[in-house]
């Protein structure tokens, strides 16, 4: 018996949407305890890991159902009770799919919580009840800012050792809003929970009635996301030319590539930067046929009107609202490496489909990450951040990362480590 | 503009991502290859591929590194698939890693050719210059693979540092490397086992007929039913029984179990896998079972 399903249909009316989430956090604030419960009460944790936790949590001796042990997947990490990278955990429900990218909250973690951040439209920040909001509070929703996070759940955990005090949660809440007010978050959402009792995490909680609002699981699958994309400006980067030279397709060009803006149709306007030229999309092709549509973030292959020379690194845009094409960049950077970044240090950038060289021209000043002053800086040190000034060796083709995270993000390359030693967002180019 | 007329679904989205891994490699690597063993994951692969390039050709070659101890119906299945894409397809043979003395073949009852395809692919990687392997591993399978990164960076003797993983921002891949040094890809990392059943039944993809319920002589070995075949002896009390099963997952005859079930359409099956409550690999992959860390030490060694 093979497998040729023309009777698919049932299946294809599954259209769930993919929801990305960052969460953050430290041993003790019980993110993992958070984590496993949602992949527990959604039913998404099967008997096989479960028994893996029990058994593991005998051994330990840790005297109750350990759920930080489902998150916690290496040698190193069990051993010694941590978290020391971003771990990809997966559930999903009937409305929705969701990737829960789940990183340590450390300071010297902060290149992980980046990295978990960058793709993330949602990002669950943890409040201990007992202990109000702290620097690692600050930290995860300033980097869910400045990664621009459209949604942030902020939940205020471990209410049930605070006797479920309504007024301890309204406390953080003020004070969190205060202090957010100076951030870029668009969406910011309260929840009291506790992870341990499993209140307000799937089930609505019965010891805080006063709580009128969903609980988090209600959240996640039912906040809006389809708006966060930009649909306005069309940013297509060619990632690949698709050029058979077959008999059949002997004239066959097809620009292939993901749509990081806007919605194309045949017969859209376009420009092909950084070149200039202006011409025609002739049509959207995909393997099932020709497509009437693409948007963000289809990947797809465009054929053009005319023929002009285009190949990887360049980008395709809309006439209307071009990005800027520039070799000068202003520009956020997460410092990832060990090595200081420093004014005059030459890397590769990469952005887009397009990499480069590019020198630091200048450190302007780092982010003290919890008063959010702008300290004078000459360097950034393994997990600062700040802001610098690039220099590229050939133009790039940039949007600011406000408006667009595709176009607006980079990556910094060290050319003798080949390591990634920084992640990049544009603030503006010339 | 109406945003909720621009959405996709939660698989659309995979496959863009994948796609968009597939040329992010086509681009930027000199000599990838595609790992293929004719599992449903590396069918997705395949297909994934197409998807990427045609009406092109791959701009890689196809290889499997076949243990000798493969299921008969899934090297029909390969030659056939292959010949219908029509790409080209290098076959690793542990075998001849054997004859050259390279490996030494276990023995005993619960004798495995698993471990032994490391180095096959280690050393086919190496005699062709690769320096990208798309595999179709998966971070829901397991606890180690949770962390890997998409393009897992293996150092000159292959080996993985889960230490040493570049950070991977937005989907900027750095691909940058030593020579000697390769890069495995892993472009559907973030689909689950359920995601890939769907994809199978929406896509109307064809697969090895033990992925549905069939009769089969088997016996049970700590827990799981296993296949009567050549390739493992049966130890005293052990007695093949006829059983109506279907396969999970599809590695190794030697180390892959089979689980009880009458599934036998792909409707089926996703209701099945839906509804099951343990996960593929640990209802059917001895390998895993050695040690709390089997898969995170064996991937340190060059493992798939």
């Amino acid at each position: 018996m093979t497998a040729t399903s023309a009777n698919g249909s049932a299946l294809r009316r599954r259209t769930s949407e993919l929801l990305r989430i960052a969460t953050a956090g430290s041993v003790d604030d019980g993110k993992s305890t958070l984590i496993g419960r949602l992949l527990h009460d959604s039913k998404s944790i099967l008997e096989d890991q479960l028994e893996h936790v029990q058994q593991t949590s005998e051994r330990r001796g840790d005297g109750y159902l350990n759920l930080a042990l489902l998150t916690d997947g290496l040698r190193a990490e069990r051993e010694q009770g941590i978290t020391i990278d971003v771990a990809y955990r997966y559930f999903q429900t009937p409305r929705r799919k969701f990737i829960i990218a789940d990183t340590p909250g450390h300071e010297q973690y902060t290149r992980n919580m980046v990295t978990g951040a960058s793709t993330a439209d949602l990002s669950i920040v943890l409040v201990d009840a007992r202990k109000g909001v702290s620097e690692q509070t600050r930290r995860h929703a300033f980097i869910s800012s400045l990664l621009r996070i459209p949604h942030v759940v902020v939940c205020v955990n471990k209410m049930d050792l605070v006797g479920y005090d309504e007024d301890v949660f309204y406390t953080i809440l003020e004070e969190m809003t205060d202090w957010a007010a100076r951030l870029q978050i668009p969406d910011m959402t309260f929840i009291p929970i506790s992870a341990l009792n499993g209140d307000n995490v799937v089930e609505r909680s019965d010891a805080m009635q006063w709580y009128g609002a969903a609980p988090l699981l209600y959240h996640l699958e039912h906040v809006v996301i389809a708006p966060d994309r930009n649909l306005n400006d069309v940013r297509f980067p060619v990632q690949w030319v698709i050029r058979p030279m077959s008999d059949e397709h002997h004239d066959y060009r097809g620009y292939a590539g993901q749509v990081a803006g806007g919605v194309l149709r045949p017969g859209s306007e376009v420009v092909v930067l950084p070149g200039g030229q202006r011409t025609t999309v002739a049509a959207i092709d995909s393997y099932s046929g020709e497509l009437e549509s693409a948007f963000p973030t289809m990947s797809v292959a465009l054929r053009l009107s005319d023929e002009i020379d285009i190949s990887r690194g360049d980008m395709i845009v809309e006439a209307e609202d071009q990005p800027v094409t520039a070799r000068e960049l202003e520009a956020m950077v997460c410092w990832m490496s060990d090595q200081p970044l420093q004014a005059r240090g030459k890397y590769t950038i990469k952005h887009t489909t397009r990499s480069a060289r590019a020198i630091v021209e200048e450190v302007e000043h780092r982010v003290d990450i919890n008063t959010l002053d702008h300290v004078p800086a000459s360097q950034l040190g393994l997990n600062e951040i700040g802001r610098v000034r690039l220099r590229c060796s050939a133009p790039l083709v940039v949007d600011a990362y406000a408006r667009n995270r595709a176009t607006g993000s980079f990556i910094l390359i060290d050319e003798s480590t080949n390591d990634t030693v920084a992640a990049g967002m544009v603030i503006s180019a010339q | 503009m109406n945003p909720f007329h621009y959405e996709l679904s939660h698989l659309e989205t995979l496959e863009a991502e994948s796609i968009h891994i597939f040329r992010e490699v086509a681009a930027e690597f000199e000599r990838p290859v595609l790992l293929f063993s004719g599992g449903k994951d590396s069918i997705i692969l395949l297909r994934l591929a197409e998807k990427a390039f045609r009406p092109g050709k791959f701009p890689f070659p196809i290889m499997h590194v076949d243990t000798g101890h493969n299921f008969p119906e899934v090297i029909e299945f390969r030659d056939r698939l292959v010949a219908e894409v029509g790409e080209r397809l290098i076959v690793a043979n542990v075998q001849d890693s054997i004859d050259k003395g390279r490996v030494v073949e276990e023995t005993g009852p619960r004798a495995s050719r698993n471990r032994l395809q490391t180095t096959t692919l280690l050393d086919a990687i190496e005699e062709h210059g690769f320096d990208a392997a798309f595999g179709g591993a998966r971070r829901d399978e397991e606890r180690a693979r949770a962390k890997e990164r998409m393009f897992s960076f293996r150092d000159d003797f292959g080996q993985w540092d889960p230490k040493r993983q570049r950070p991977e921002l937005w989907s900027l891949f750095n691909a940058r490397i030593r020579k000697g040094e390769h890069v495995r890809v892993f472009p559907i990392s973030n689909w689950t086992e359920l995601d890939v059943w769907q994809y199978i039944a929406t896509e109307g993809l064809e697969v090895p007929s033990i992925y549905f319920s069939h009769p089969r002589q088997v016996f049970k070995r700590d827990g799981m039913l296993y296949a009567h075949n050549d390739f493992i002896q049966l130890i005293d009390g052990e007695a093949p029984f006829e059983e109506s099963v279907r396969y999970r997952t599809v590695g190794d005859m030697t180390c892959t179990g089979a689980v009880r079930s009458r599934a036998n359409t792909l409707e089926e099956v996703v209701a099945e896998i839906a509804a099951t409550r343990i996960t593929e690999r640990g209802e059917t992959r001895a390998d895993d079972r050695v040690t709390e860390a089997a898969m995170e030490d064996r991937k340190r060694e060059g493992y798939f």
